[in-house]
């Protein structure tokens, strides 16, 4: 095994054996990294050499002829910067509510002596395994007015039992004299709540938030279901329509090409805007990443210990 | 907490009428959150009616034909929709025994990862592998878009410049191995994240015994099969059980998204033909009729994963 007593470091000479087994797995780890990193890498470089080059097909390693007009153009189109707007709205609201809704519901759940709880719990948890399935769900939608709507966005995920069930198991692991004190000093539910159990419980709730802030931002089926009007388009799903529609894409480009600027390098591109949007796309991912890396880890282990 | 209770209960009558209002209290303060679930989870099960309806849009769901069960016989007997059906459960079991197949991947990609001496470089590849789980499906796809493209995209240029292929493949749009890319993109997308659980298991492992295992002259393939792969098992029946409540779950945001008129009739699951079916083509009544079929199905499937847990660990999986 791998010792480090610091007075005493012990170097063992490789075996031939191991010599096979190390050359064998690094390489296909390294490979392995490579597949998993190297689409992100092109796609990056893609967006930020000369544009007659990239629908050639020659910018495979490294970026040629740099420049970020890309960047500046793509939010020339209309689109883009509303559907940005919708995104960043719908993830702000769809991380910071339902965190409130959820820690308090999974509070109060706590709470033994609460009438019903066992049903009003059960419930509540039983639908994590049970959907009645996407059509009646989206007739349900309709009738409650939210086709068309930005709050479709937000308020059916109001309530996370996932997440409301690794706060209450969060809560419950809390030193119950904490509460026990302020509630002799006379201090209600609310104040209780408030003042001991959110502050307490920071590291659970940053992880929640983080869950429902990447599912949030990653979402598009909501779009692709409920929301027929571009105005309410998230910029996943405007992504997705201009992959899948060369038509909906030369539309915003031709409305904003200058002639007169016409500059082959970095003239705006229907692989321009694909690649500079998917890449616009990532980056709120790429820069929460250091932060999930720590609390999802947290979060999967107490969700794999509590089950 | 359950001391708390015992202890309540045994006080005077005084004490245990305000403890109950307390009680009654907390109920009421739930019970808009527990309405709020009501809504959104249990009140869409009215749909299941539209299963039993010749539904029409633009109609209220009482002015339409009451058809009792001949929308579940029509799926089943008349033949174009019964062709369908049939190919829909091929796709769905056919991606799903890949997935399968797969699964143990997750677990040896932990163990051999586990066995490499630099903990910089093990960091490093679960950081880069673990980046595609946090990543949308929609993004996957122009990844891929960008990565495949017939003409200018990078495998196909290196592949060219190997002297493999002369012309461009085009990946995204051949009915060949649908399910096998499907379940490969999946793979790509997971496998890093699935491998989190091992390497905490592995972690967990007694050093002593491996040691001791050392000391005796084993191998590492020999401590591998022997010690480590055996502590992982259980984990591995885990998630196997766990995962069974969502057999039809296959996932329709990657189906929906790579679907198109070559690979159409391989990768239509059961859930993208509910949707290509009810928001699609518009015939709520057929696609609701699916869907209930396929609820119903999970749960039972759920319970007996459930009851097998029971069997084999002795306590319920969820």
């Amino acid at each position: 095994m791998r010792k480090k007593d610091g007075i005493v470091v012990k170097k063992k000479k490789l075996s031939t054996a191991d010599k096979v087994f190390y050359t064998i797995t690094y390489t296909v780890f390294i490979l392995l990294a490579l597949v998993c990193i190297y689409p992100f890498y092109y796609l990056i470089i893609n967006t930020i050499s000369r544009n007659d080059y990239v629908d050639l097909g020659l910018v495979m390693y490294k970026p040629i002829g740099f420049h970020l007009k890309n960047y500046v153009n793509l939010f020339k189109l209309e689109n883009v910067a509303n559907s940005l707007f919708i995104s960043v709205s719908r993830t702000v609201l769809g991380t910071f509510l339902p965190l409130i809704t959820t820690a308090v519901l999974a509070y109060l759940f706590t709470k033994e002596h609460m009438k019903h709880r066992k049903f009003l719990y059960r419930m509540t948890v039983i639908t994590m395994y049970f959907s009645a399935g996407m059509i009646p769900i989206y007739m349900n939608i309709k009738m409650l007015g939210l086709l068309n709507n930005f709050w479709v966005y937000v308020i059916p995920g109001l309530i996370r039992v996932y997440n409301m069930v690794l706060v209450k198991t969060f809560i419950e692991s809390l030193p119950a004299a904490l509460e026990e004190s302020a509630q002799i000093d006379g201090a209600g539910y609310a104040q209780r709540f408030i003042h001991i159990i959110f502050p307490l419980s920071k590291p659970i709730l940053a992880t929640v938030a983080l869950f429902s802030a990447v599912s949030s931002w990653n979402s598009y089926m909501d779009t692709l279901l409920y929301i027929t009007d571009s105005h309410l388009y998230t910029l996943q799903f405007t992504l997705y329509e201009y992959l899948n529609q060369a038509t909906a894409i030369a539309a915003s480009i031709n409305s904003m090409t200058d002639m007169s600027m016409l500059d082959k390098a970095t003239q705006i591109s229907t692989t321009s805007v694909r690649n500079t949007m998917a890449v616009v796309t990532i980056l709120p991912i790429i820069c929460v990443y250091p932060f999930i890396q720590r609390y999802y880890v947290q979060g999967v282990m107490i969700g794999a210990v509590k089950g | 907490m359950a001391k708390n209770t015992k202890k309540h209960k045994t006080k005077k009558n005084g004490y245990k009428s305000v403890y109950e209002r307390d009680g009654r209290k907390l109920f009421w303060m739930a019970l808009p959150f527990v309405i709020f679930v009501f809504v959104f989870s249990y009140l869409p099960l009215w749909g299941w009616s539209f299963a039993f309806v010749n539904y029409k849009p633009g109609r209220n769901l009482l002015d339409c034909d009451w058809v009792g069960l001949r929308n579940f016989t029509t799926l089943f007997m008349q033949p174009v929709m019964r062709n369908r059906l049939m190919e829909v459960i091929r796709n769905t079991l056919g991606m799903q025994l890949i997935n399968y197949l797969l699964m143990p991947v997750p677990m040896f990609f932990a163990i051999f990862l586990n066995e490499l001496r630099s903990v910089k470089f093990r960091k490093f590849v679960q950081t880069v592998t673990t980046l595609p789980n946090f990543i949308s499906w929609v993004i996957v796809y122009s990844l891929v878009y960008g990565m495949l493209a017939v003409d200018t995209g990078f495998v196909n240029n290196i592949l060219k410049e190997l002297g493999i292929i002369e012309t461009g493949i085009s990946f995204l749009t051949d009915s060949n191995h649908v399910w096998l890319k499907m379940a490969l993109l999946q793979l790509w997308k997971s496998l890093g994240w699935n491998a989190i659980v091992y390497m905490a298991a592995i972690a967990g492992i007694d050093h002593e015994i491996l040691e001791a295992a050392e000391v005796d002259g084993a191998g590492r393939m020999r401590r591998i099969w022997h010690i480590i792969l055996p502590q992982l098992i259980p984990t591995f029946f885990v998630l196997l059980i766990m995962s069974i409540g969502n057999f039809l779950n296959t996932g329709m945001e990657q189906h929906q998204l790579f679907s198109n008129a070559m690979t159409k009739p391989y990768i239509e699951s059961l859930d993208l033909y509910v949707y290509n079916m009810g928001i699609g083509s518009g015939l709520i009544s057929y696609s609701t009729a699916v869907g209930m079929m396929k609820s119903v199905i999970s749960l039972v499937l759920f319970a007996g994963a459930n009851w097998l847990s029971k069997i084999v660990r002795g306590t319920s999986a969820f």
